[in-house]
């Protein structure tokens, strides 16, 4: 990282430090805003954040962890996350992830070469009602069929 | 809550300690409960294990540590409590209202079971090639509790690779039961934060900042961690075979250095109880196992109090009366954990550091220089090793800037443990050994040097020979038995004053050269402090930087681990409070049983000064053996 983006970075974690506080609870709603703006939460980031609200770089990273939908690595642009838990699975999703995954041309866990999509499994996103479903960033889309499936991910391209 | 300290460490990161009420038949006093039928009552407040243990009920613990926090993650303590659907866990359970306990039932000895089986279905478990093979807690579980048969299956092959890195603590994770002792360790007791449990559900593991090797980041090496694992998932890095192999080249000269605190400590590896001091059974133990000659670390510690209390006197010359800016409270720097704190958590405080090197390597640089000229050994031919209470020890020897002497100035690191497995593989049994003395040119040493292994210690030594060098009197006329009872026990941070007074004597011929009188300390008072375990040093380092009181402080001890040596990462397994306070009582009696108890009246470091180090304490010649330099490291990692 470059000394101008490190100070950047600082700038902006001083910021959300100032918006969501200090106590131990700020942690993740400033993780969230991070991860929201950089697509994944630098190492340098993890340690500013932990020398800001005077905990242990590690207890951040520990929290990262723990959430799927925080990560320390980079991501593609869109965030491909289908449910695979049992109501979707009865509804169809082996069909439709076939064929999201022969439409990007890469595997659950993959990131595109292009860094457009990452895709992922997620477990019950709560649309058992409405399987089988899938979210792109921060939106859901239900009632997948592989045709639809394929559809939609089009659009985004 | 203003400040803030109180976010970082709530009161639920301090081990639940409950006293007993003054008025114990008020309200919210006492609560009568029934254990197992038998009816006791207990302060307000208590666990149900320690209400338990109080009335001498045995219940099983793992993740339950003395000196941590409350847990209750492995539930390996769960008891029937009546009226309540589900088993409780005993160590997380405060009693609030009239209980009926039963530590037995048969759903409690099943769910134990079971619960033993899982941890061990987890467990990569190679018995009889581990080092903690019968000192093993999970180990000693799985006996007691029945364990016949691997219900839930057994790993058999490891599942993460050893990392060995680190000079100082090697972790095998495969053998991990998540207890999160270690994380307690590091985050709560010591503050410093290397370990956290990482990913979730059946793939979490303990590991560290991303998922770095243990070298590459901000660990101290104090191995508190290693004393509160309950299985082998941590532990020291051996090199007793490397010893083994020096001492069976009939090429190597051998030397080793024993510390005070190993030989208050290692009679617990031969069954003893704690606080049986083993100091002399060690020499002739040593002898036997073959090594050449026996010294004792104590004397360099002697020379370390003269080094750095010239230090120290030099540096308060210069700010009050040359009017210079010096960096003052000066800090100690004998605990190669503090130092490796200081370097990465407080680097702009690196000049308050004494310059002088830690005990076991101005031996180390004494030995391959003074000692092999007078025995006529080439320094290459030496191997020379240091028997620690300290696991941060093994760091400090391998510091690139520790070859003072031409050579590796230590050659290793041994802490109690691996010495006393050494010890018993050579067919020793310790106790029953007949005692002799250290070997010269060294030999003797002063109870003041002895005292380093405990908190407070140090500071003690220093005071007792400052007192006398200024005030020209002896120092039992100001402390009784020259024992100064404000700098013992175990208070996280410790304080004193010491009025100089309008009398001063003559300056001794040591250090003339360096002072003239000390007519400009009349009427001073001297100020010092001492702190042990990381987190109080923590504590007094933010208040410096705050200005607060300690910022007007002359001369601070810092101790990496808690309790000071005797309670090092090297120390034998298991630590609690009152063990460290046995081996505390061990190295007291041991100091007052002694006639020399001041470092400047050790005879063999008047001495070193008259024939070796002829230009007096912090000379040229000096600096480059004893006195070494720090690295600012910072709290970054790349």
């Amino acid at each position: 990282m470059l000394v101008t983006e490190k100070n950047n970075m600082t700038e902006e974690i001083e910021e959300l430090v100032r918006r969501y506080g200090r106590e131990r609870s700020s942690l993740l709603p400033i993780l969230q805003s991070i991860q929201r703006k950089h697509k994944h939460i630098p190492d340098f980031a993890q340690q500013e954040v932990a020398r800001l609200l005077d905990i242990h770089p590690v207890e951040v990273f520990s929290v990262i962890s723990f959430y799927s939908f925080l990560n320390t690595k980079p991501k593609g642009r869109f965030i491909v996350r289908l449910c695979q838990t049992i109501s979707c699975d009865l509804q169809g999703k082996a069909a439709v992830s076939k064929a999201i995954e022969r439409e990007l041309g890469i595997t659950f866990g993959e990131t595109t070469k292009d860094n457009k999509f990452t895709l992922e499994y997620a477990n019950c996103v709560g649309m058992c009602d409405q399987g089988p479903a899938m979210i792109i960033n921060e939106r859901v889309y239900f009632k997948l069929t592989p045709e639809k499936a394929v559809q939609i991910l089009n659009e985004l391209k | 809550m203003e400040s803030k300290g109180d976010l970082r460490a709530p009161v639920s990161q301090t081990p639940l300690v409950v006293e007993k009420p003054k008025d114990t038949s008020a309200i919210g006093g006492m609560v009568s409960i029934e254990i197992n039928e038998k009816k006791v009552s207990v302060p307000l407040g208590t666990t149900i294990l320690e209400a338990c243990r109080q009335n001498g009920i045995t219940i099983p613990t793992l993740c339950h540590h003395d000196d941590l926090c409350v847990a209750g993650v492995c539930r390996v303590c769960v008891v029937e409590v009546e009226g309540m659907r589900t088993l409780q866990a005993s160590c997380a359970f405060p009693i609030t209202n009239p209980l009926k306990i039963k530590t037995s039932s048969p759903m409690v000895r099943k769910a134990r079971r079971n619960i033993i089986d899982l941890l061990l279905s987890e467990h990569y478990g190679e018995c009889y090639s581990c080092f903690r093979n019968g000192k093993c807690e999970l180990q000693s579980l799985a006996k007691e509790y029945g364990v016949d048969n691997y219900t839930f299956g057994h790993v058999t092959e490891p599942k993460y690779d050893v990392d060995k890195s680190s000079y100082s603590v090697v972790r095998d994770m495969s053998k991990c039961v998540l207890c999160k002792r270690c994380v307690r360790t590091c985050i709560d007791l010591q503050e410093v934060g290397v370990l956290e449990a990482i990913d979730r559900g059946d793939k979490t593991h303990i590991g560290t900042f991303l998922e770095k090797p243990l070298a590459d980041v901000i660990c101290i090496n104090c191995g508190q961690c290693i004393n509160r694992c309950p299985t082998g998932a941590l532990r020291a890095n051996d090199p007793s075979d490397e010893i083994w192999a020096a001492i069976d080249d009939p090429t190597k000269h051998v030397v080793i250095q024993t510390a005070p605190s190993p030989r208050a400590a290692i009679g617990e590896e031969f069954g003893l109880g704690a606080g049986h001091s083993m100091t002399r059974e060690l020499n002739t133990a040593l002898k036997r196992i073959g090594f050449d000659k026996v010294f004792d670390t104590n004397f360099t510690a002697d020379l370390t109090i003269i080094e750095e209390g010239t230090e120290l006197i030099i540096r308060l010359y210069k700010a009050l009366v040359q009017k210079e800016n010096v960096a003052l409270p000066q800090f100690t720097s004998c605990s190669p954990g503090w130092v490796k704190f200081i370097e990465h958590y407080y680097p702009e405080y690196l000049d308050n550091m004494s310059s002088a090197k830690s005990p076991q390597q101005m031996f180390g640089a004494l030995i391959k220089t003074f000692y092999a000229q007078k025995a006529g050994v080439e320094p290459k031919d030496i191997v020379s090793v240091a028997v620690m209470p300290c696991s941060a020890k093994k760091f400090e020897c391998n510091r690139p800037e520790m070859y003072d002497s031409g050579y590796k100035d230590v050659d290793y690191g041994l802490t109690t443990r691996e010495l006393a497995r050494m010890i018993k593989e050579a067919g020793i049994n310790l106790p029953e050994m007949p005692k002799s003395d250290f070997d010269s040119p060294f030999g003797e040493a002063s109870g003041a040097g002895l005292i380093f292994g405990a908190t407070g210690g140090v500071m003690e030594a220093a005071i007792r020979s400052v007192v006398e060098f200024v005030l020209g009197k002896k120092v039992e006329d100001i402390f009784e038995k020259a024992n100064i009872i404000p700098l013992r026990g175990f208070d996280g941070i410790k304080y004193m004053e010491i009025p100089i007074g309008d009398k001063v004597g003559p300056v001794p011929d040591l250090i003339k050269h360096l002072v003239p009188n000390w007519d400009w300390l009349k009427g001073a008072v001297l100020k010092i402090a001492v702190a042990h375990g990381t987190a109080n040093a923590k504590k007094i380092m933010d208040d410096i930087k705050a200005g607060g009181k300690f910022s007007e402080c002359h001369f601070i001890e810092f101790m990496a681990c808690p309790g000071g040596c005797l309670g090092g990462g090297g120390q034998p397994i298991p630590t609690t409070p009152e063990i460290r306070k046995k081996r505390a009582e061990a190295i007291y009696a041991e100091d007052e049983s002694l006639e020399l108890r001041k470092s400047h009246d050790n005879p063999n470091v008047v001495r070193i000064y008259e024939e070796f180090l002829t230009e007096g304490p912090c000379s040229h010649l000096s600096h480059e053996l004893l006195h070494t330099h720090y690295t600012k490291r910072g709290r970054y990692i790349a």
